[in-house]
């Protein structure tokens, strides 16, 4: 069972039966009269990466805050490898190993990469203090393989360049052996050079079987990364396609029109 | 300016910091030729630190609390209420109910019923900012209107005079200091756990492997604090009590009085070892704990670090409780150094703790600030009041100086900021 899910896991098939890494069933989300997210399901299977479509004010964001606990769904469940958790707040995302990289709110700036790394989750002496050596260390070393030139380890965040400061954000989730990462729109504050840097990274993970909810405005972003897209439009889902079965312009119609693509079923 | 800059890079030493002790040393100089020689005595450097103490403690718990966004406009009027509840308990309450008067026992009760009064205003003041959500701007402004009347209302507007024997001698009078032999002591303390913490972290980070700062420019930074605390020592010791009081103490221990009078060092004054003890605690705290990293992490990004699972509204609180127990200790220094108390103590210490904390670095914005920048701001602070009423300028005056070199500091560190960016 195991072996033919991760053999498959480039081409994920829901049909064959196996656990979803994450499935969020019938997620609704209301702000005072507003359906900000009105009854989707998505789901995400090991070494996956899932595009999440949609204008802006879709609901893409809102359904994702629900997973990483920022947000209470109205109604709905959520069911990691087969069972069903709360997500009542962050804390319980983290515990869950679900990571969340943001475009730009993740970081405390005036922190350097080391105190960002292990925000809320520092490692501590006996004595109760922190202990800095053993986070510098694993600082070092994930940044390390993530990010080779790196040297800034005592300059505030805010003092890095973008590419540097979203590999800071993914280094929590290579230290912390996420297994479900999130991340709003990963890229948008970067330059083309960074964008790659990001882009092997996703990769990179994907390929240790972490699965990764991809939300992103930039279509090609997506194509280039990931398996299956899931476009909503005002709150609803309009489907879910694999990227191999359509064309972007597919997709784009999905996005305009919130119809799925005549002649196509959903994935 | 390049080759200052290249050093103080190599240094690793926060320039901000560097530029606060080159401004202090100026004024210092400035007011002693200004003065013909009266500002940079034992005398007046004794009195300066001793001034410095009450807005000092402050300014410890400001800094935190400036750092995580919020404001506490409340501090003197709190200080105000909490010193009359504490005169009327060691010269009234104790004396008259629990302890015979001048019971050693008066002192520890009362500065600890100080506490814990100061811990509830502090926990109060927290409860209605970070879990109901009000501005603090809004608490703490009305704060300073409600406490101030209540101080008033201790002992219906009445001075409250003289206190507890023992307790004034917190305020460190004549006699409340820890005298010559201790101070030394206490300074050689001091420098070798400056010289232990660095040569410390120096093998630990050597052991993992990281880069450590030229051995040099270690030995520079050690050597320049321990420098700095051994003339403070030295300063402190070469003040000596007045000849009569030295007298009269002699004559209380029995001591024979020497030919040519009687000459005993004052050393180091209580409230300055209160100021120096609290500055380590926090500090440690601020920078070596997990609270200090939620409390950096907050002024920082709020949302980030809630995202993190920091609970953002549990820390304020802990934020003004800790304010609260400050504000506490500095109405022990305060009132104990007048030798009495009355409804006005502390007005208009709000602006000068947090003019303190401003002129150290603390960033209005938050996230940024440290305990030994705002001890530097206040001794800035009290210095320029302090050489104004020796070159005999009036409190108008004092003012607008005061007012203007706060302005001016915020502009410079903006300034700085900005130049850092680009």
């Amino acid at each position: 069972m195991m072996t033919t899910a991760s053999v498959s896991a480039a081409a994920p098939a829901p049909a064959t039966g196996r656990t979803p890494l994450v499935e969020m069933r019938n997620i609704s989300v209301s702000f005072g009269g507003v359906r900000a997210v009105d009854d989707v399901t998505i789901d995400l299977f090991p070494g996956e990466v899932v595009g999440l479509l949609g204008h802006n004010g879709a609901g893409k964001s809102t359904l994702i805050k629900v997973l990483s606990g920022a947000y209470h769904a109205d109604s709905g469940e959520i069911w990691i490898e087969g069972n069903k958790v709360t997500i009542a707040n962050a804390r319980d995302a983290l515990h869950n190993r679900i990571e969340t990289i943001y475009q730009n709110l993740a970081l405390a700036d005036n922190l350097d990469a080391c105190a960002n790394l292990f925000l809320g989750r520092e490692e501590l002496l006996g004595s109760g203090l922190l202990d800095e050596s053993k986070m510098e260390d694993a600082t070092r070393k994930v940044m390390g393989r993530l990010n080779p030139n790196f040297k800034k380890f005592h300059a505030p965040v805010a003092a890095l360049s973008g590419g540097q400061r979203q590999s800071v954000a993914i280094a929590r989730t290579v230290h912390f052996n996420a297994r479900i990462l999130i991340m709003d729109e990963p890229t948008a504050a970067l330059g083309v050079a960074e964008t790659k840097v990001i882009h092997d990274l996703i990769r990179q993970l994907k390929k240790e079987g972490i699965g990764i909810f991809l939300i992103s405005h930039d279509i090609h972003d997506v194509f280039d990364l990931a398996d299956r897209v899931t476009v909503m439009k005002n709150g609803k889902l309009v489907g879910t396609v694999r990227t191999q079965d359509v064309t972007q312009d597919e997709v784009l119609g999905m996005i305009i029109l919130g119809k799925m693509p005549e002649a196509k079923t959903a994935a | 300016m390049g080759a200052i800059g290249r050093l103080v890079a190599r240094l690793e030493v926060d320039p901000r910091l560097f530029g606060m002790i080159g401004a202090l040393i100026i004024i210092w100089v400035g007011f002693d030729i200004a003065s013909d020689g009266l500002f940079l005595t034992p005398r007046n450097l004794y009195n300066l630190s001793l001034q410095t103490a009450e807005v000092a403690i402050m300014a410890i718990g400001m800094v935190m609390v400036i750092v995580t966004r919020q404001i506490d406009l409340s501090v003197g009027s709190v200080l105000g209420v909490l010193a009359m509840l504490m005169a009327v308990m060691q010269s009234r309450m104790l004396p008259d109910h629990i302890f015979p008067y001048e019971s050693p026992w008066i002192w520890p009760v009362t500065v600890g019923f100080g506490i814990v009064c100061g811990i509830v205003v502090g926990a109060f003041n927290g409860y209605l900012i970070g879990y109901l959500g009000i501005p603090a701007f809004v608490v703490t402004l009305g704060g300073l209107l409600v406490w101030r009347g209540a101080a008033w209302w201790v002992t219906t507007g009445q001075t409250v005079s003289p206190l507890d024997e023992r307790f004034e001698l917190l305020g460190g009078g004549v006699q409340g200091t820890i005298g010559g032999t201790a101070s030394w002591i206490a300074g050689a303390i001091g420098i070798a756990a400056l010289v232990f913490s660095a040569l410390r972290a120096r093998v630990k980070r050597a052991a993992y492997g990281f880069p450590v700062r030229p051995i040099w420019a270690e030995s520079i930074v050690v050597g320049i604090q321990c420098l700095v605390l051994l003339a403070f020592v030295t300063v402190m010791n070469a003040y000596e009590m007045p000849e009569l009081a030295a007298e009269r103490l002699a004559q209380a221990r029995g001591l024979p009085i020497p030919e040519g009078g009687i000459h005993i060092a004052e050393g180091i004054p209580i409230p300055v070892l209160i100021v120096l003890g609290a500055a380590a605690i926090f500090s440690v705290l601020l920078l070596r704990s997990r609270f200090g990293r939620y409390v950096y992490a907050i002024g920082g990004n709020p949302e980030a670090a809630n995202l993190a699972g920091i609970d953002n509204r549990r820390m304020i609180f802990w934020v003004f409780v800790a304010m609260g127990f400050l504000t506490a200790i500095s109405a022990v220094v305060a009132s104990a150094r007048l030798q009495s108390a009355d409804n006005a103590i502390g007005t208009g210490d709000e602006l000068r703790v947090i003019a303190a904390a401003v002129i150290g670095g603390t960033s209005l914005m938050g996230g940024i600030g440290t305990i030994s920048g705002a001890i530097l701001g206040a001794v800035v602070i009290q210095s320029l009041q302090s050489g104004m009423t020796l070159l005999g300028a009036d409190s108008s005056i004092q003012n607008i100086a005061t007012g203007i070199v706060l302005v001016l500091a915020v502009y410079l560190d903006s300034v700085y900021q900005r130049r850092r960016r680009i």
